[in-house]
């Protein structure tokens, strides 16, 4: 029976893609207008990540799944009544920000520190997940800071699938360019994989895996340290939305033929 | 200020243009530019992660700029981070003046432009594929930087083409063609007619040459589609969770143009759609034109023209 593997899944909130974002400063930094109130998601590259770690576990028997979050407490605990229904874990939170100006560095040295607190945790079973890039600071780096941090050397990036052979040797695609897949063979964990979309479709919510999943998503916020505040970082000069707003010409008298001419010229302008 | 401009080489043996544009990068901070040509077209982490950090550190650089392509995403951060430096990814804009080194990048998936600036040194900058126009070949001179095969615990086995049928995303196209969700949505007479919707897609890529996006629910469509659209897959997803593909012109067929998809339109030029619903997304100044009508008979009508 192959060994059990031990998941550990970076991921964070994220502002629901739906709302407008408008940047305001604050003494802090760059800050978005009414950032608590915003409702957010779970940042969706990490999303997949966390419903890919659950598949594998499902196919491990006693392998065991970690979401390991940095964010503000207050939001963590509201995202967490989305996300516990859709996958069996554990959490471990870090309080802190979690926006798109935050530093990587940081968030990266933090999530790395809960992630060498956990007890017992044997390297030689690790397989660290997150997103391949946020959907906030959009950077694709935060994964490789943690895993540099934990002394990871096995890295991919962007990655569609990954395939067990056997005990602790496995495949992955991770996309390059033109829509084109590397495909790369490991031998031996740890290893850490930045997810792209990856090929399983939003789990529906299971009321009792949330139940099951609750009591300790709560044990871990009440005892979640406060992040150390960031050193350094990027200064930023000016954060602007740039106006992109078009005049659009609306069509609604032109046939189907006279449409089709006028893309064809334009086409080959 | 020292400048060292680190870029690759393609599977072809060719310098990319992703490569020369951030050679173009590094030359227009004005310093003292070297260039290194990091080896080898087998990419692993553990090989390229200890050349690059090393590259940076014996350089002695202050700015050092690389290319956003796919190999250097997969290793640099790390290298940045056992070398010392700061990182920042995905610039699309650089200025150097009496104040310094100022870049651009995009917060929130091209919903916020942040300038920002660092004090630390090294700084690594790795820049977008098509913010920099390509520097000519003959402008710079290039040493090697090997990265030696180590024995490592990964090997790269090489390199599967998504779609087996079709290359459909073509990065240096000067049309993205996006397909929505409408293409698999019941018509008019009440059916839905998803064979036809792949058949005039294919025939339009065939005969434009454009590059296909989509949007994100055409790409998680139902099962009854998905035989015809084997075509397509997440890879062509634009958007929010999808790629930012930077083309000249995009024409964008059943797609309601909602925000999450539409962020990911920030790179193209000229814009148009068409679309049943006068009121969809592109209508809200997100489109240059919208034609209000139907895709399926738009787009058979130009492919006839195309094909002449
Ligand atoms: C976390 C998150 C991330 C997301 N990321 C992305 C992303 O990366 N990319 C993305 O695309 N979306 C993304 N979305 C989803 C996004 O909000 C929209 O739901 C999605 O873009 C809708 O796709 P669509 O416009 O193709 O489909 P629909 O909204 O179903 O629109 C179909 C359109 O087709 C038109 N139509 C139908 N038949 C015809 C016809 N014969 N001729 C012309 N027009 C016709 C209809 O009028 C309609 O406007 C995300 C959402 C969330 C919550």
């Amino acid at each position: 029976m192959p060994k059990p593997l031990n998941i550990i899944v970076c991921g964070s909130l994220v502002p629901d893609p739906l709302q407008t974002l408008e940047p305001v400063e604050t003494p802090q930094g760059p800050a978005l207008k009414n950032e608590q109130m915003l409702p957010a998601v779970l940042d969706p590259w990490a999303a997949c990540a966390l419903y890919e770690a659950a598949h594998l576990a499902a196919s491990r028997p006693g392998s065991q799944v970690t979401l390991v979050s940095m964010g503000p407490a207050a939001k963590l605990r509201q995202l967490m009544m989305t996300v516990a229904p859709k996958a069996t874990f554990s959490l471990v939170a870090v309080n802190g920000p979690a926006g798109g100006f935050a530093d990587a560095r940081a968030t990266a040295a933090g999530l790395a520190k809960a992630i060498k607190a956990i007890p017992g945790l044997d390297m030689s079973s690790v397989l660290l997940f997150g997103g391949c890039s946020s959907a906030s600071r959009d950077a694709g780096v935060t994964m490789q800071f943690v895993a540099e941090e934990l002394g990871i050397q096995e890295f991919f990036q962007a990655v569609d699938e990954l395939k067990f052979d056997g005990d602790d040797s496995f495949t992955v695609l991770e996309r390059i360019e033109g829509g084109s897949y590397l495909k790369s063979a490991c031998k031996g964990l740890p290893a850490a994989i930045g997810w792209a979309t990856g090929s399983l479709p939003e789990p529906p919510n299971n009321p009792r895996t949330g139940m099951m999943n609750m009591p300790k998503i709560m044990a871990a916020l009440a005892k979640a340290p406060a992040a150390a505040p960031a050193a350094g970082g990027a200064k930023f000069l000016k954060t602007e939305i740039p106006a992109s707003k078009r005049q659009t010409r609306i069509e609604k008298d032109m046939t189907e033929e006279e449409i089709a001419k006028e893309l064809a010229a334009w086409i080959a302008e | 200020m020292k400048i060292l401009a680190i870029v690759h080489k393609d599977s072809g043996g060719a310098l990319p243009k992703a490569a020369l544009e951030a050679v173009a990068a590094a030359q227009s901070l004005g310093g003292e530019l070297s260039v290194r040509i990091l080896s080898g077209d087998a990419p692993v982490h553990s090989i390229d992660v200890p050349a690059l950090a090393g590259a940076i550190k014996s350089s002695g650089a202050e700015i050092v700029i690389a290319p956003g392509t796919s190999r250097i995403m997969r290793s640099m951060p790390a290298a940045a981070m056992r070398a010392g430096a700061e990182i920042d990814t995905h610039i699309t804009g650089l200025s150097s003046g009496p104040g310094g080194v100022t870049a651009q990048r995009w917060a929130y998936r091209q919903r916020i432009l942040c300038t920002l600036a660092r004090d630390a040194r090294p700084w690594v900058l790795v820049v977008d594929g098509g913010a920099f126009a390509p520097a000519a070949p003959d402008s710079f001179q290039a040493e090697p930087l090997p990265a030696p095969a180590a024995a490592a615990r990964t090997e790269c086995l090489g390199v599967q083409t998504a779609a087996a049928d079709a290359q459909t995303i073509r990065p240096d196209a000067k049309l993205l063609f996006v397909a929505g969700a409408g293409w698999t949505k019941k018509q008019a007479d009440g059916a839905v007619h998803s064979a036809e919707a792949a058949a005039t897609i294919k025939e339009f890529l065939a005969a434009s040459g454009a590059s296909l996006g989509s949007s994100k629910s055409l790409v998680e469509m139902g099962d009854e589609s998905k035989a015809d659209f084997g075509f397509m897959s997440h890879m062509n997803q634009v958007g929010q969770t999808g790629a930012t593909p930077r083309h000249p012109k995009g024409l964008s067929t059943c797609c309601h143009g909602e925000e999450p998809h539409v962020v990911g339109w920030r790179f193209i030029g000229e814009r148009r759609a068409v679309n049943l619903d006068a009121n969809c997304g592109w209508a809200q100044g997100k489109a240059d034109v919208l034609y209000v009508a139907d895709a399926f008979k738009v787009m058979s009508h130009l492919n006839r023209i195309l094909k002449g």
